[in-house]
């Protein structure tokens, strides 16, 4: 059995909205009359569930509420929701940054949290200073930092610079700089906040690597970001925060399926009302459906399973624009896995209601949650139409694992499962 | 799962103990203190021709300033000692303990962005401040060691008591926790009410005229001296007045009186920046 190095109980963080100022002074004075007779904090009773698109009742709103789980060491647990959902402030009270309001945790070892590079770096400072002192804010020793200065300078591939003041490197050295530090790290629990948003592609790379390869060595890892495809890659488990409490947790595949089916419609019928339809003064988008091959509205198909999409449309221009209905394909960590469009001898010019249907043959997409997402183009001249992403999202499962002819049984990971054939002599 | 109760590293509840100074956590980030105190000195001098020589001019002009303004325009005594002298090492001290003061009153404020990022112990920061502000009075003291050594050998007027050289680290020592902890407390209260950081400015200029710095005390009437005594800084820097020129007021019972002081404003000092600096990060 694995060894618990976080374990939260009930915790939750209350924050007053508007302006922190002069009107605070009275609620100060009354929380500290109710704390003199030994009762308890009258703001903690009022307080709202947090839903930023709402107007509340109250100026108090819980950020985070009710929140229990436990972390094991050498997971990597990524945490996601929507904007405003509560994990950057989980994260912050879990680095001690901030401190609850109730409830309380408990954890295990060393922690360091990134919730930012290059946190106290000096502009004036060199490359070299900056990353001791950094170093130093993030927990480490001066010892430590000189061990793994020449892996930190290599790292970040900014040697020529580094007795250069950071501020006249560019924003992508200094942030590569930063990181280096922070990924030299040697604690037993990291705290990441959506770090890698910057710096190229190369280097993202590198980041991401160096995270998987952290977690191997069994340190434990809490990983909050918007980019689905780097959780999926590197964490092991999950946690979906909706409005400040937990929705899911567990598995990461599980979770991030629960978060997919959450914010997308899984509906496999959509249609629109005469003055809201999507759309332009050309075109204008009616209705959507996913069936299968024997008409029915479904989302979920079995692997291998043909489908059909309908996309019903008004041309409303009279200018005999090719209007080009389109699918793309994206996976649940929003992956493009492929695009497609009618052949040109389909296209209809004419004034008035028109049917797409899209037939999906040998889709060979692997089991999983797939959107699609759905637009309309005129090539020449150029006007998009409309373009509705994540608007319609199906599943494919395995019929039954059982059936499957080889010898593993468990899930096959990948985008695609087209039909192999294997042939040992 | 069995889980030993005793084996969590850190436990956060909403509340904890008023007066938990941590001094284990806070000798863990000896070295973060050590780079901040390193980058203060450094990092503001960074493009200077003078570099660190600045902090030993800065003194030079400013009693200049007040040699011109206060003794030879408006003839105002030094009580016996040589103006100079009587200006550089009033200013010495003082200077020490009231950029101490400024700076770490506004550790919340000028932090803000680090400490809502990453946690370290919160009092590494007006620590690092201090202690940069003691390398910066050493370095000052070195100027002041000079003009003294001359004024020795050369004035009547001046003459070195042996105490001094116990009673000087002991004075530098009680004003660091002095400035320190004032500097604590405010900083505290400024993350909520901002109005404290402009009021905190002029009551500082306001003290430095109360301290006996620039008027010297037989300027003022026995009544407002006898108050004035109870100023921490008064009794401390005219008792290094005292000891290193033979002029000034040296009072053991204010000086045990302001010792005192000193100590219960460090006591509650750590307990309103323990109380501010698990949740400041929400109202600044």
């Amino acid at each position: 059995m694995n060894e618990r190095v976080i374990e939260i109980n009930n915790l939750g963080k209350q924050y007053r909205l508007g302006q922190v100022g002069s009107t605070t002074l009275g609620d100060d004075l009354k929380r500290w009359w109710y704390s003199l007779r030994g009762k308890e904090d009258p703001f903690l009773k009022i307080g709202e569930e947090n839903d930023r698109t709402k107007k509340g009742e109250s100026d108090f709103v819980w950020a985070v509420k009710n929140i229990n789980f436990n972390v094991d060491k050498g997971d990597v647990l990524g945490i996601i929701g929507k904007n405003g959902a509560g994990k950057s402030t989980l994260l912050k009270i879990l680095s001690r940054t901030t401190s609850p309001t109730v409830g309380e945790y408990k954890i295990k070892g060393r922690v360091a949290s990134l919730l930012e590079v290059g946190t106290g770096f000096h502009p004036d400072l060199t490359g070299r200073e900056n990353v001791f002192l950094n170093g130093a804010i993030l927990g480490m020793t001066k010892n430590e930092i000189k061990r793994n200065f020449d892996e930190i300078v290599s790292f970040s591939g900014v040697e020529r610079y580094i007795d250069t003041p950071v501020k006249r490197y560019s924003s992508g050295m200094y942030v590569r700089l930063a990181f280096a530090v922070a990924a030299h790290l040697e604690p037993e629990i990291l705290i990441v906040d959506e770090v890698l948003a910057v710096g190229d592609a190369e280097f993202r790379k590198k980041c991401l690597g160096k995270m998987s390869e952290v977690s191997k060595f069994g340190r434990t890892v809490l990983f909050v970001s918007h980019e689905l495809s780097a959780i999926s890659s590197i964490c092991n488990k999950g946690l979906l925060l909706k409005n400040g409490r937990i929705e899911s947790e567990g598995l990461i595949t599980k979770v991030l399926n629960d978060y997919m089916s959450g914010t997308n419609s899984k509906n496999p019928s959509l249609s629109w009302e005469e003055k809201d339809r999507p759309g332009d003064e050309h075109v204008k988008l009616n209705s959507i459906r996913v069936l299968n091959m024997s008409n029915i509205l479904t989302n979920t198909f079995y692997l291998g399973e043909d489908l059909k999409v309908e996309i019903d449309y008004e041309v409303i221009s009279s200018d005999n624009l090719r209007v080009n209905p389109g699918i793309s394909i994206y996976t649940a960590t929003e992956q493009l896995v492929t695009v497609s469009l009618p052949n040109k001898s389909e296209i209809k010019t004419n004034k008035g209601f028109h049917t797409a249907t899209c037939y999906i043959k040998n889709s060979m997409l692997n089991e999983g949650i797939y959107n699609f997402r759905i637009n309309a183009h005129t090539f020449y001249p150029t006007i998009l139409h409309f373009d509705l992403k994540d608007i319609v999202t199906i599943e494919i499962i395995e019929k039954q694992v059982d059936d499957r002819t080889t010898d593993y049984k468990d899930k096959l990971l990948g985008i695609i499962r087209p039909e192999f054939e294997w042939k040992i002599n | 799962m069995e889980q030993d109760k005793n084996t969590w590293d850190i436990v956060v509840r909403p509340k904890s103990n008023l007066y938990n100074l941590n001094l284990k956590e806070l000798m863990r980030y000896k070295d973060l203190i050590l780079l901040l105190v390193k980058r203060d000195i450094v990092a503001v001098y960074k493009q200077t021709v003078l570099g660190p020589l600045w902090m030993i001019v800065q003194p030079i002009f400013t009693t200049l300033v007040y040699l011109f303004t206060f003794s030879a325009t408006a003839k105002i005594s030094t009580d016996g000692i040589p103006p100079i002298l009587f200006y550089l090492m009033g200013l010495t001290f003082w200077n020490y303990f009231s950029d101490s003061l400024l700076k770490t009153s506004n550790t919340f404020i000028a932090n803000a962005s680090v400490f809502g990022k990453v946690y370290f112990p919160r009092l590494v920061m007006p620590i690092s401040v201090v202690i940069s502000n003691l390398v910066k009075l050493f370095l000052q003291c070195l100027l002041l060691t000079l003009v003294y050594l001359y004024y020795l050998f050369t004035s009547n007027d001046v003459q070195f008591n042996f105490y001094a050289i116990i009673y000087i680290p002991l004075a530098v020592l009680f004003l660091g926790i002095f400035s320190l902890s004032l500097g604590v407390v405010f900083s505290a209260f400024t993350t909520k009410y901002r109005d404290l950081t402009f009021l905190l400015g002029f009551a500082v200029q306001l003290l430095m005229f109360g301290s006996c710095i620039v008027l010297p005390a037989s300027i003022y009437g026995e009544k407002i001296l006898s108050i004035l005594m109870f100023n921490p800084i008064v009794p401390i820097i005219e008792a290094v007045k005292y000891f290193l020129t033979g002029h000034g007021l040296f009072s053991p019972f204010h000086l045990m009186f302001a010792f005192v002081t000193i100590i219960l404003t460090f006591v509650i000092g750590v307990m309103v920046f323990n109380k501010t600096e698990k949740t400041f990060i929400d109202t600044v």
